[in-house]
């Protein structure tokens, strides 16, 4: 039988277990939409913005472990899609993007609201392609499944010429997938096990390293369990926050730039550093010539570029995390005598905890995670980029089915609440909180819409300093107290630049709680600690539709530790200013 | 130790719209040093075969040569740093504005090199030399030196396959 295009797209998705699809239309588009009229095989969510949208696909990723999926139209509906896939593809989450596209005849000629979205995305997706002959169409949707999702997830791009959607063709959808060029590694090389093994059992220090991949490869139940039948501690970078749980007595912490005492100092002394699933990137590692340095390194990543590239590694293993636990699992020879370095690390943790000073009655952002923590057992926590998401990673925890969503590599502004929105679709029976900045969350504040009309109850919290918090740190520290554009207070009656925040600075806007009424939802303001259980209660309650609740925080609260960018993990900042004691 | 060594890769990758803009693209976005770039159908019309050089340190070739291997439009990336190899470059030289007495030098000069002359006027004529990339660099440097100012050059970059009978390089 003969179908269109469109027809052949929804057989695919359907085909490939689509639950939802986040969809904006548009001229380009408007053959696909008219093909989802009435389509019962899967949800269909309009976000406000395809920014917002391609986020809340990546956060349904990212909390399900399937793949998002996007629809949009051409020329600026596909370039709003850019920072998302960028941001999906630093941080390995498998997405397919459809993006309308004018009619082939047309391509090249400049048409309205045509550009050369591959060509713009080539070097920020897995792959891009667009389709150009309607028999292509079926092989090239299921290609895009299959390289999305498979090897180091990532996301795709299929660009959709209006004219192919509309012309009649086959109506099969492949059921298998043969690429030449793209073959996703699998299985583990033993013989390199085996010398991980050896080294292991004879180290004096070990530790493991979770990165991202171990949340990736949902490895972490099994990384648990390695860590504790070799009694191994474990440390994590902020994508491997969760792999294992936060509270268990050998999780020591993050570590990089924004990591704890005890963690960066057990990635300075150990003598093997078994990490899994990193990329070792400049928030890491630090001074490159410091890092590890007494230590022999075992690497395991599924992507052989990652290795080797910023470190040097003793042991190169290219494999699934999860797969090489379990074979390591098999093999692994419990070290001779961890106990006094597992509990060196524990007692520096427990002298060196990462604690917010507190100016009386102001909230210090410490409040606002330890709140979450302690009203949700379990949660979904997506947040922005910058102060909000390292206080996130320091005090969160993670346990049970917890799970933190966070734009690691690229560190999206931005990126809190859709994602909040698309984590909660994909798990609507575990709470999601949002934690965003007040100048993240207004990148994607339209968000709240698609938030009320999908009757998604998420939490959101907006961390309000009035200030774009991280920049203003740096300012403060390493540039003199220049507050250069940090400061969303100041209008022009301010006058000069100011270095420090007075009681005659202007009125914040908007003011959050009128925006969260605006969309006919509860906001709540949270000036005070005694206020925050309370505010979370009563966000509990509003079971059909978000809360907004907006935590006024100390203008000039900053983030410590803090190893400088090029220092050595070891040569931390762990006092500054008035946090000094 | 590492050195900026010249190296040899030849890639087979599909044979469509935007893989040789992805190939180019991958060494401009990541700052690789790109000497020279050749492509080409194969036997197979839907594979193309491209011939690489480029010059780095140990490091930064692994890293290339992983980068290629992980794009989807490429099938086999082949290292010919090290292997006994075929490389042959086309190289054109024009010069125009000639007097007899030097087109006569010309042509004795191209016997010596093994260049021919493949298109002639009274006063102008085409050399082509189908050699390695550096006895064109040789081929080319004599010429400027006397005819600069009255002569175009073009170069088609090399192309490179592996030798059937030769062990070493």
């Amino acid at each position: 039988m003969k179908i269109k295009g469109t027809q052949l797209f929804i057989k695919a998705l359907v085909a490939e277990g689509v639950d939802t699809l986040f969809a904006y239309p548009g001229g380009m588009a408007i053959d696909l939409f008219d093909a989802l009229y009435g389509e019962k095989s899967f949800r269909v969510v309009l976000p406000r913005h395809e920014q917002g949208l391609v986020h809340a696909a990546d956060g349904y990723a990212r909390a399900t472990g399937k793949t998002g999926v996007c629809l949009v139209t051409s020329g600026p509906g596909a370039t709003n899609l850019v920072t998302g896939i960028a941001t999906a593809n630093f941080d390995s989450v498998p997405l397919v993007c459809f993006t309308g596209q004018v009619p082939t005849n047309l391509i090249g000629n400049d048409a309205f609201q045509e550009v050369d979205i591959v060509g713009i995305c080539r070097s920020i997706c897995k792959y891009a392609v667009t389709v150009r002959r309607r028999e292509d169409l079926g092989r090239i949707i299921k290609e895009a499944f299959y390289i999305a999702r498979t090897g180091k997830p990532g996301p795709v791009l299929v660009d959709f010429p209006k004219d192919i959607q509309q012309e009649l063709g086959s109506d099969e959808y492949p059921s298998e997938v043969s690429i030449r060029g793209y073959k996703p590694s699998s299985g583990v090389h033993m013989g390199q096990l085996k010398k991980a093994a050896e080294m292991l059992a004879n180290a004096k220090r070990p530790l493991f390293l979770a990165g991202g991949g171990v949340n990736v490869s949902r490895a972490n139940a099994e990384m648990t369990r390695l860590a504790e039948v070799l009694n191994v501690p474990v440390v994590t970078t902020i994508m491997g926050k969760g792999a294992l749980p936060t509270d268990h007595p050998l999780y020591i912490g993050n570590m990089g730039m924004h990591g704890n005492v005890a963690a960066n100092t057990a990635v300075t002394e150990c003598d093997l550093l078994f990490s899994i699933g990193t990329r070792f990137n400049d928030r890491i590692t630090g001074k490159i010539s410091e890092f590890a340095k007494g230590a022999k390194i075992i690497h395991i990543d599924i992507d052989a570029a990652s290795i080797s590239r910023n470190i040097v590694v003793d042991v190169p293993i290219v494999a699934d995390a999860k797969e090489a636990i379990v074979k390591f699992s098999e093999i692994a020879k419990v070290p001779a005598r961890t106990g006094d370095w597992v509990e060196r690390l524990q007692n520096l943790k427990a002298e060196h905890p990462i604690r917010m000073a507190s100016s009386g009655a102001l909230l210090t952002p410490q409040d606002v995670i330890e709140g979450i923590n302690r009203n949700f057992s379990e949660a979904i926590v997506t947040t922005d980029v910058g102060q909000n998401q390292m206080w996130t990673t320091q005090f969160l925890q993670l346990r049970g089915k917890s799970r933190l969503i966070t734009s690691g590599g690229l560190g999206t502004m931005g990126f809190g609440l859709p994602s909040a929105v698309g984590a909660k679709l994909g798990c609507p029976d575990l709470p999601v909180v949002s934690v965003s900045g007040d100048g993240g969350f207004q990148m994607n504040e339209q968000e709240l819409a698609t938030a009320v009309c999908e009757e998604l109850p998420i939490v959101i919290c907006v961390l309000n300093n009035s200030y774009l918090g991280n920049v203003r740190q740096w300012q403060e520290m390493f540039y003199g107290g220049r507050y250069s554009c940090t400061c969303l207070e100041k209008r022009r009656s301010c006058g000069d630049w100011c270095s420090h925040p007075s009681a005659k600075c202007p009125p914040y806007i908007p003011d959050f709680v009128k925006l969260a009424e605006s969309y006919g939802i509860e906001g709540i303001r949270v000036t005070e600690r005694g206020q925050i259980d309370s505010a979370f209660e009563q966000a509990k309650k509003n079971t059909k539709a978000p809360t907004l609740i907006e935590f006024v925080i100390e203008r000039e609260a900053n983030i410590l530790p803090m190893v400088p960018g090029g220092n050595a993990l070891s040569d931390m900042i762990t006092e500054y200013g008035k946090e000094k004691k | 130790m590492d050195q900026l060594k010249k190296r040899w890769i030849s890639l087979y990758v599909e044979n469509d719209v935007g893989v040789l803009a992805k190939i180019s693209g991958l060494f401009s976005g990541k700052s690789y040093n790109l000497l020279s770039l050749t492509v080409g159908e194969t036997e197979d019309p839907t594979v193309s075969r491209m011939t690489i050089s480029l010059r780095g340190d140990d490091k930064t070739f692994e890293q290339i040569k992983k980068q290629l291997n992980r794009s989807v439009e490429v099938i086999k990336v082949l290292d010919f740093t090290d292997l006994p190899i075929h490389k042959k470059e086309i190289l054109f030289i024009k010069m125009h504005s000639l007097k007899k007495e030097e087109i006569e030098e010309i042509f004795r000069s191209a016997k010596v090199f093994g260049v021919n002359v493949c298109d002639y006027d009274k006063n102008a004529l085409i050399l082509e030399s189908l050699k390695t990339e550096s006895e064109n660099d040789d081929v080319l440097r004599y010429y400027k030196k006397y005819f600069s100012t009255r002569m175009e050059a073009v170069r088609g970059g090399s192309v490179a396959i592996e030798s059937v009978s030769r062990s070493e390089r």
